[in-house]
């Protein structure tokens, strides 16, 4: 019954968002055969939800940018724990990743004079981002998977199989990392359609996954966001590092009730919209910190002049990095001064004319129109802040992408960890994904080729067994070996609310020590009732059955938030803390490593003990920032982030 | 505010199936897919049922709602009385997996067959130069979430199976038609003529014009007008097709 297909690829990729085809594209084109599988259709990943722009200091708006400047942006916006390297690579490669996409046939709005044309970010110090309105994400997700199927197309005419070298095998899940000793085999997964299990043996794997969102109640992210890519990764042995750091975008929509978190993109403020509290009170102004006071404008009229003038006037304060901004309305909101429906005013009506709003948001136009009908050439957005994007992710090689300490296992995008820091600026993720997508398929490839046929390690029967035992458990609920485990079957719609309003009130945007605490005690009561939760029906496209499956990774993620949390005790970009406010320079060195507790034991997939932690919590320190890049920052600044004695030569 | 809602949802899969009823609570500003996600989670775990994004962008929670092909993401529920039986059912022209997911592989075989962008040869990357009112026609065509909404609704294939080898369907032609309006794409000199091939290989003459496609589209591309009558136009010196001679008789009596 539990037989199931098995194949061999030179290369994997679990997921096909931007990094995921980007490193699917390169793998192929370095003779890889490569096998791209992903939870949705072909096409439809998280990434066409990205909005506003690709970053790119191309300079076509501003000649003033580069990528040294892009660097610096990308640092300030971490508050200066990125994996330096990781943004030195990413600044220094985006532009041409983004003109690579021109010759796939993507088609961005243009300046006058016929180059790509770039829009102003929060953050970003010149204009920046490459766009196509605001439905960018969906302009990169189709050029990958145009380049895919012209690669198909290729290998039509030579092999007269479309498939021969570059297969997609859409809605299948992984739920599993093979491994034959410490070095990666492969992947075990189903079929969501017919819940047909299939192995397939590859000595690389390259996670591409995307984020957690799904694990918090109000979020931008899609249903395939239940942190699969991270939780394969701690199963497989390899470590998470940042995981506290998670993006609470500000502005989602917050009404009605049932499209609450659904993203309104940042280019609304790129644009020249304006945040109001219901005082009609421009408060942002009144939350800009210390790091960042010398770079924004001081009165609205500097700020209104920038739009035209940015090289003697100085931005507004909209446009600060996300986790200020979020902060800011979450302050406003409990002051009082929000609006009717417990957020902030977003405004362009006011700001722009209705041709042009609807010319440059032509979604966001939509989205209102349709969702909440509201018309917001006409009137105001409500919004507030949704969870959007975790920082934390797979502790990764930064040239590379390999994960650390499990050899053929790369990762890239969202689920890698260390780019960001612990703050993303928008626009740097599309970049991000093209950069480093590229990077995991090129060395995924040259890993696999570096084995001789011989070589090849290959995945034991008895893990494919425990795979696919692991993966029926919800059919057969109740009892089992464990005395723990009995108890009446659970629902796993009902499981996942629970999580998903934990994760909101007690490890959301503003944390505190007894609140987390709470949540851990939470997450261990959820961890062992989700080993019983129960499905109907049989195994085609059954979504209570893929639910039940999903939760396992969702509570591993969860506990790595909470538990790094709990831990950093200061408040930096996405991890604020009521008890710890303000940033601390001896935390800044320290990245938070998570590891699956009971894989260093050895155990098998289902040993965990419910009651305690799965999640072991180490503090490692980072490698110092290399001294010509430090160089690009005045000492001033540095001052803010760096303690007295890095500082000293 | 909430009231209980009278639905009807097909259940099955290829074998068979049929309507099963169900009364479900709605609350203010709910969607249809909010309404089927409440189904999963209170009365039928195992209904299954595509989506992703729930904000109108990714183009998978496609169905027919009232025998209307629509997102059930961006159907809000206040267009329906609170008395009216709402029937939601999967779509018409691809063959049922189960409950209200299809088989919608046609679509990427289509995909397939029509050739790829060809780069220009003496341009490199980043030397690529085009002007804001050329490429805005293609951009049009490329707000296409894929919801093959219009590839559900035409009645070329809606209910002739025996069409579907010889017809790409409107996404399929308007993605030749964005192509072909490409500045840049150098298909002819590699010998592709995207006109012909519209109508040779993808079956441009089996559109009747009849807009169906545009008036299903969730991005509200104009597909008949923008990509479909000027692809027929343009493949028309070329190969001639009764309709497009009609029609351009009748536009220009009405101008």
């Amino acid at each position: 019954m539990t037989h199931e297909e098995r194949q061999s690829w030179d290369v994997v990729v679990v997921g096909a968002g931007g990094a995921g085809l980007r490193a699917a594209i390169e793998a192929r084109e370095q003779g890889m055969r490569t096998a791209v599988i992903c939870k949705s259709l072909f096409g439809k990943a998280h990434t066409v939800m990205a909005e506003g722009g690709i970053a790119a200091s191309m300079g076509n708006v501003n000649e003033g940018d580069n990528w040294q400047v892009h660097f610096r942006d990308t640092m300030r916006g971490g508050k200066f724990l990125n994996q330096w390297r990781m943004a030195e690579l990413h600044a220094r490669e985006a532009p041409d990743r983004v003109w690579e996409l021109e010759t796939w046939g993507a088609l961005f709005d243009r300046t006058a004079d016929g180059r790509i044309s770039q829009r102003n970010f929060g953050g970003h110090e010149y204009p920046r981002l490459a766009h196509v309105g605001d439905r960018t994400g969906l302009e990169l997700i189709r050029t990958l998977q145009q380049k895919i199927v012209s690669l198909q197309q290729e290998d039509f005419r030579e092999f007269g199989d479309y498939e021969a070298r570059l297969k997609v095998f859409q809605e299948c899940t992984v739920t599993r990392v093979l491994k034959d000793g410490e070095r990666v085999a492969g992947v075990f997964g189903y079929e969501r359609e017919s819940g047909r299990f299939f192995t397939i043996e590859s000595p690389a794997v390259v996670l591409a996954t995307g984020g957690i969102g799904k694990s918090f109640k109000v979020t931008s992210n899609s249903w395939e966001y239940t942190g699969d890519g991270h939780a394969l990764a701690l199963l497989a042995g390899a470590p998470l590092i940042n995981m506290e750091f998670v993006q609470f975008h500000p502005t989602g929509m917050i009404w009605p009730p049932s499209v609450k978190g659904i993203l309104v993109t940042e280019s609304v403020r790129g644009d020249g919209g304006v945040l109001r509290n219901s005082e009609g009170e421009r408060f942002m102004f009144g939350y800009v910190p210390d790091v960042f006071k010398e770079k924004y404008a001081q009165s609205e009229d500097e700020g209104d002049r920038w739009y035209e003038d940015p090289d003697n006037n100085r931005r507004p304060p909209e446009l600060l990095p996300r986790d200020e901004v979020a902060r800011a309305i979450n302050s406003e909101v409990k002051a009082g001064r929000g609006t009717p429906h417990g957020g902030v005013f977003l405004d362009v009506s006011t700001r722009m004319p209705a041709e042009v709003i609807k010319r440059r948001l032509p979604s966001m136009h939509h989205q209102f129109k349709e969702l909440a009908d509201v018309d917001i050439t006409a009137e105001a957005m409500e919004v507030g802040p949704t969870c959007h994007y975790v920082m934390g992710g797979v502790d990764v090689d930064p040239d590379t992408a390999a994960a650390a300490g499990v050899p053929g296992l790369f990762a890239a995008g969202e689920v890698a960890g260390g780019m960001h820091g612990s703050n993303r600026l928008g626009g740097n993720s599309l970049s991000d994904l093209l950069v480093f997508g590229r990077r995991a398929g090129l060395y995924a490839a040259q890993y696999t080729a570096s084995l001789t046929g011989g070589e090849r390690p290959r995945p034991t029967e008895a893990d494919v067994a425990a795979a696919a035992a692991e993966a029926l458990r919800p059919f057969s609920a109740e009892g089992g070996p464990d005395p723990r485990a009995s108890g009446p079957a659970e629902n796993p719609y009902t499981l996942h609310q629970e999580l998903q309003q934990t994760m909101n009130d007690l490890v959301g945007i503003i944390r505190k020590a007894p609140e987390m605490r709470e949540a851990l005690d939470r997450l261990a009561d959820l961890r062992g009732r989700a080993r019983r939760t129960g499905v109907e029906g049989h195994r085609q496209f059954n979504p209570g059955w893929h639910l039940s499956l999903d939760l396992r990774n969702m509570l591993l993620v969860s506990e790595c938030v909470a538990r790094a949390a709990l831990e950093r005790t200061e408040s930096r970009g996405g991890h604020t803390r009521d008890d710890y406010p303000e940033m601390d320079r001896r935390w800044r060195r320290a990245n938070l490593v998570c590891r699956f507790a009971a894989a260093q034991e050895g155990a098998g997939p289902a040993a965990a003990d419910p009651a305690l932690g799965q999640i072991a919590l180490e503090r490692r320190e980072s490698p110092p920032i290399r001294p010509d890049l430090l160089a690009l920052f005045e000492r001033d600044e540095l001052a803010k982030y760096l303690t007295d004695e890095e500082l000293t030569p | 505010m909430s009231y209980q809602a009278h639905f009807k949802v097909w259940r099955g899969d290829a074998v068979g199936g049929g309507l099963a009823d169900f009364e479900i609570a709605v609350n203010e500003g709910e969607v249809v897919l909010d309404i089927i996600h409440r189904l999963q989670a209170t009365q039928a775990p195992d209904l299954a049922v595509r989506w992703n994004c729930k904000a109108g962008k990714c183009g998978s929670c496609s169905a027919e709602i009232n025998g209307r092909p629509r997102l059930l993401c961006m159907t809000r529920m206040s267009v329906f009385g609170q008395d009216e039986t709402v029937t939601v059912t999967p779509l018409r022209a691809f063959p049922v997996v189960r409950d209200l997911v299809t088989d919608v592989s046609f679509n990427y075989a289509k995909a397939r067959e029509v050739p790829a962008f060809v780069p220009p040869a003496d341009l490199k990357a980043g030397e690529y130069r085009m002007r804001q009112e050329d490429v805005g026609r293609s951009q049009e065509f490329r707000k296409c979430i894929e919801c093959f909404l219009c590839q559900d609704t035409c009645h070329v294939v809606r209910d002739h199976e025996e069409n579907k080898a010889a017809f790409a369907g409107p996404r399929f032609l308007m993605r030749v038609a964005e192509l072909d309006m490409h500045p840049l794409d150098a298909a002819d000199e590699m010998g592709v003529d995207r006109k012909r091939s519209a109508q040779e290989e993808h079956g441009l003459g089996y559109c009747n014009i009849t807009k169906c496609c545009t008036e299903v589209c969730p991005e509200h591309i104009k597909i008949t007008d923008n990509a479909l009558i000027p692809l027929k136009e343009r493949a028309v010196d070329r190969k001639y097709d009764p309709l497009v001679w009609l029609g351009n008789k009748i536009r220009r009596r009405g101008e």
